[in-house]
């Protein structure tokens, strides 16, 4: 789960990271007694928010108000602008980045730092990049911290020390997968300020921080019913429903799919399942996203063809399904799932080639 | 030989009286594995299949001379789980359970390393040497017996890629999944170390997919280290970015983890990549 950035700034202010003076705002009316010349930012979790003009500045409450009424409402790839954070204005003299993360090759947490923030840590080559890992059963000791304030070059030693330290216990204490500032900025006055947040919680690990909440923001509705139903759905730019069991599956159903021309608009992974109610429902999400042809690429173990076949069958019967299905059968009850699905209608497969080729084609006509 | 599970495994399962632990202790003894004892706390002097059911994992391994764990027992109870494990004496710890806390891998894979316990998984389907033992949860039939490693970051492709190579004529000597999870306890590298170490393997099979650095990790490694032809096959050529898809592990972030890097990677390191999964027992015929 990514939370908003004034989400990670309020858990910045409780760790003791120095943020700026402001307020979260869901409408232009409870602009007032604000911070001025202030900074108002748009909240949505998705990057690229200050190319997208989506942070603005205003030198007057009414200014204010008029930005407000403007980015409310703006939609960034989709995400529509539901709340903004209106903060003090900093004048900044020098910034730095911060971050810790996991390094998955080296099975470490990874403290990363660099004292010319503001721009994609992917863009600063590698060797100006301060690294320090650390070892997971050991934690975060006071000369990893060193090192890192060391090499950063800036005065406020113990200000940095103890930002660093409380980054450090977030990452900790709330499951993070990151948390970065990026910038923190150093003032004119000679303060550090954590001008951004960006924090991902472990999905896996949400069940032990109820105070978490997510925001609403409009997330496709059918990729959210999925995730509460357990099932992974995604949506892709095609038009041809995909529909297999495992991951890796169904991703090499998709590109056995674009071998042939052919280009999938959903990615649904049924996993490991032997119950015909699932396989119900991810035909039943699968219809919503409304496929021009579903293909259906079944490698029968632990879930059992004839049990999808059987799911497929209740769907059709009790409330249809308007398009074509392509359907490749293989492993555990085959010859029983290839009956019930002629029963249905339609003819299984035996080859991914010859699926993939079927599928693309109703896609085209 | 085999590699991680053979004819010396004895198997422990934590979590044997749920559906899918009663379910899978019948069908590894099918395999013809040694499953010797069962853990779930409070049902210690229970039976599953016949198999003796214990309190806790030190009292198991005392009792039955268990070597070896399979982990199923619910997300938020496998660290507990793990390092019970560990500290009984487990040598191979075989984690199925998917959803696992992250931080709570990361510690159980370097307390494993630290006690020098070999550790498969999480979030995988287990490990199998055809003629000799099964810790997992693959379907039985797919095996035959043969000397062709393969080591998977999935499930179900694997399963249809060792189903492919059986039919095809290629035996196995182990399958090893390693796992969906960004954080696993084995990588490539290291199984491939292990191959190459084990004389009945002739040619390693690898099956990778988008996400982390593994593969790319693998392909340095085999140009220095690894004299057997080795094949792979990638998932996730067509996945856009920045989607998870399905795997927690299966996501490409800011530009990395694509697999046209890995595939890349790989074909510079001389191993042949398939472009559809039933390939690969062509490629093995055309190169070995």
């Amino acid at each position: 789960m990514k939370l908003l950035e004034y989400q990670g700034k309020h858990l910045f202010e409780r760790y003791g990271i120095p943020i700026p003076r402001g307020r979260v705002v869901d409408s232009e009316e409870e602009i007032k007694d604000i911070p001025l010349p202030c900074v108002i930012k748009a909240q949505v979790t998705v990057g690229g928010r200050g190319k997208a003009g989506l942070i603005k500045e205003a030198r007057s409450e009414e200014e204010a108000r008029r930005v407000a009424t403007d980015l409310l409402g703006k939609r960034l790839k989709d995400i529509p602008v539901r709340k903004l954070l209106v903060e003090e204005k900093v004048e900044i003299d020098k910034e730095i980045y911060l971050s810790f993360s996991i390094d998955t090759s080296k099975r470490a947490y990874l403290l990363m730092a660099n004292s010319l923030g503001g721009v994609d840590i992917e863009s600063i080559p590698d060797e100006k990049i301060v690294k320090e890992w650390i070892n997971p059963l050991i934690g975060l000791q006071p000369f990893n911290v060193r090192r890192v304030v060391e090499r950063l070059n800036v005065a406020q030693r113990k200000e940095i020390y103890d930002i660093i330290s409380g980054m450090y216990r977030i990452f900790k204490d709330y499951d993070c997968e990151l948390v970065e500032i990026n910038p923190l900025a150093l003032t004119r006055e000679g303060k550090l300020i954590a001008l951004d947040s960006k924090i991902i919680v472990n999905d896996d690990a949400l069940f032990r921080h109820p105070d978490l909440v997510e925001e609403d923001e409009g997330i496709d509705p059918i990729e959210r019913e999925a995730k509460q139903k357990g099932i992974a759905f995604v949506r892709l730019d095609g038009n041809i429903g995909v529909i297999a069991n495992g991951a890796g599956l169904t991703m090499a159903t998709l590109d056995a799919l674009k071998n042939y021309g052919g280009d999938a608009g959903v990615f649904l992974d049924l996993g490991g399942t032997d119950d015909v109610e699932k396989v119900k429902q991810a035909f039943q999400l699968m219809k919503k996203a409304k496929p021009k042809v579903i293909l259906l690429n079944l490698f029968g173990g632990i879930t059992k063809c004839d049990t999808v076949a059987k799911g497929v069958e209740l769907v059709i019967s009790e409330e249809g399904i308007e398009c074509p299905i392509v359907a490749r059968i293989k492993g555990v009850n085959e010859e029983e799932a290839r009956e019930i699905l002629k029963n249905a209608g339609i003819e299984a497969v035996e080859n991914l080639h010859e699926a993939a080729r079927l599928a693309t084609e109703f896609a085209k006509r | 030989m085999a590699i991680i599970v053979d004819e010396k495994t004895r198997v422990l399962i934590q979590g044997i009286t749920g559906h899918q632990g009663t379910f899978h202790t019948k069908e590894m003894l099918r395999f013809g594995t040694k499953v010797v004892a069962g853990v779930t706390p409070g049902k210690g002097g229970a039976e599953v299949h016949g198999v003796p059911v214990f309190n806790e994992v030190k009292e198991a391994v005392d009792e039955t001379g268990a070597n070896t764990s399979l982990v199923l027992v619910p997300a938020r109870f496998a660290k507990d789980a793990i390092i019970e494990a560990i500290d009984a004496g487990i040598r191979t710890i075989v984690v199925i359970t998917e959803h696992i806390p992250f931080h709570d891998t990361i510690e159980i894979v370097h307390y494993a390393r630290y006690k020098k316990v070999t550790m498969v998984g999480p979030n995988c389907p287990g490990v199998a040497s055809p003629g000799k033992a099964k810790v997992g949860i693959f379907p039985n039939h797919i095996f035959r017996e043969g000397n062709i490693g393969v080591a998977s970051r999935s499930g179900t492709l694997t399963y249809e890629i060792v189903d492919s190579l059986s039919r095809e004529g290629f035996g196995q000597s182990t399958c090893v999944g390693l796992g969906g999870d960004p954080v696993t306890g084995l990588n490539f590298v290291e199984v491939l170390e292990m191959f190459e170490r084990d004389e009945e393997t002739r040619a390693i099979v690898m099956v990778g997919e988008i996400g982390g650095v593994a593969e790319e990790e693998a392909a340095e490694y085999i140009k220095d280290h690894i004299s057997k032809p080795v094949f792979a096959f990638i998932a996730g050529r067509t996945a856009p970015p920045e989607k998870r898809m399905g795997h927690a592990g299966a996501i490409i972030s800011r530009g990395r983890g694509t697999a046209k890097s890995k595939i890349e990677a790989l074909r510079k390191a001389g191993v042949a990549v398939a472009e559809f999964p039933d390939e690969i027992a062509k490629l093995i015929k055309e190169n070995t």
